[in-house]
């Protein structure tokens, strides 16, 4: 097979970049690893972590990680539901329901884990 | 409403290869008459027939039941008797063998790494000891029979390890088919043969190879969605892993369908 064999075919390149957006995940996990060492390693070190967060570069990596990361939990939700069989009773539920479900959940523990991180 | 072509002749380029005669394969090009209901079945029994007899490919049925047609079609694998000459406005219109699987003449594969894997995960029932005729049939309910029943729509046409990127770059991969054809047994009700299967479906190179890019649920011309399949049967294993270490004398049948 050749090495742009994910080129043939628009749902081997999605394929593809579901995985290559692991990359930016696992990255945005490194940084935020290296955030807490900062926190532990006192409020000067913590607060010059901060601002060089603030630079042009960093907010846009962290732009493409956001988007990077929603397209790979989307997809994640959408695959879920193919292996998830939910039934009441003898009817197997809609597999579109069940990702629209997750989904939906993992929307409101993020709106709610937000609130209480802006809220104090 | 499908759509309809006024033309009367259409224009194919065919993969040959004979290997007497031929060092690789290469295409050639045939322009024959055409109508509203040929499939590319027919186009290819025409040139048979009419134009080039030499020209080799399997086929029996023509009506999407023995899985022997398989093609790649403009790159896509198909059933060459269930896709119509209409549907294709561009021409000429590219036939070649299935990929992922050596070529032993024209449109012919080689096709004994899928029978071995397919052997490999006994597709059939599994009793442990079988009941006398005596006592009758092995009954099963509606509900026991609509678990499995869309994974036993496969008709091992193979178009799934074609259409699979991991089938074509690990060719040890067990392969949708199998993996599909293994969970559909180990889901049936009168099925004992989940131990027995295991050892080709939980190795290294069975399920856990696979990477969902479910390409061979899109091609699967029966619906039977072996990527969805292939991951039911690694919750399933993975459950019956854990079920080990918690209960380790506990026995009894482990494939689940990924019940919630």
């Amino acid at each position: 097979m050749r090495a742009t064999w994910w080129l043939r075919n628009p749902r081997y390149f999605l394929f593809m970049v579901r995985e290559f957006s692991s990359v930016f995940v696992a990255a945005f996990l490194v940084l935020f690893l290296l955030q807490i060492r900062g926190l532990r390693a006192g409020a000067e070190v913590y607060q010059e972590y901060l601002e060089r967060l603030h630079e042009p570069g960093w907010i846009a990596f962290h732009a493409v990680a956001f988007l990077f990361a929603m397209y790979h939990s989307l997809t994640w939700f959408d695959l879920t539901s193919k292996i998830q069989v939910v039934r009441l009773g003898r009817t197997v539920v809609n597999r579109r329901i069940v990702a629209g479900l997750n989904i939906l959940a993992w929307l409101v523990v993020s709106g709610g884990i937000f609130l209480y991180w802006t809220r104090g | 409403m499908k759509a309809s072509t006024s033309r009367s002749t259409i224009k194919l380029e065919v993969t040959r290869y004979r290997p007497s005669v031929d060092s690789e394969p290469h295409d050639q090009s045939y322009e024959i008459p055409c109508t509203d209901d040929m499939v590319v079945l027919d186009a290819l029994n025409y040139i048979k027939d009419r134009v080039d007899g030499t020209l080799s490919f399997r086929w029996s049925c023509h009506m999407g039941v023995c899985g022997s047609c398989g093609v790649m079609v403009n790159g896509q694998p198909k059933l060459s008797c269930a896709i119509f000459l209409r549907d294709y406005k561009r021409e000429p219109i590219h036939i070649e063998p299935l990929t992922n699987f050596p070529i032993i003449r024209d449109l012919v594969t080689d096709i004994t790494d899928f029978m071995t894997k397919l052997k490999a995960v006994k597709p059939w029932i599994i009793r442990k000891k079988e009941k006398p005729l005596s006592e009758g049939e092995y009954r099963q309910s509606a509900e026991e029979l609509e678990r499995y029943h869309q994974f036993s729509g496969c008709i091992n046409c193979m178009l799934c390890y074609s259409a699979c990127p991991v089938y074509g770059l690990h060719p040890g991969f067990l392969g949708p088919a199998a993996a599909a054809l293994a969970y559909r047994y180990n889901l049936d009700s009168r099925d004992q043969g989940n131990d027995e299967r295991q050892p080709a479906i939980a190795s290294q190179e069975g399920i856990w190879e696979c990477t969902f890019v479910g390409e061979c649920t899109v091609v699967c011309p029966k619906d039977v969605d072996p990527a969805a399949a292939l991951q039911r049967s690694k919750v399933a294993t993975a459950q019956s892993l854990l079920g080990s270490f918690i209960l380790p004398r506990a026995s009894g049948k482990s494939a689940t369908e990924g019940s919630s």
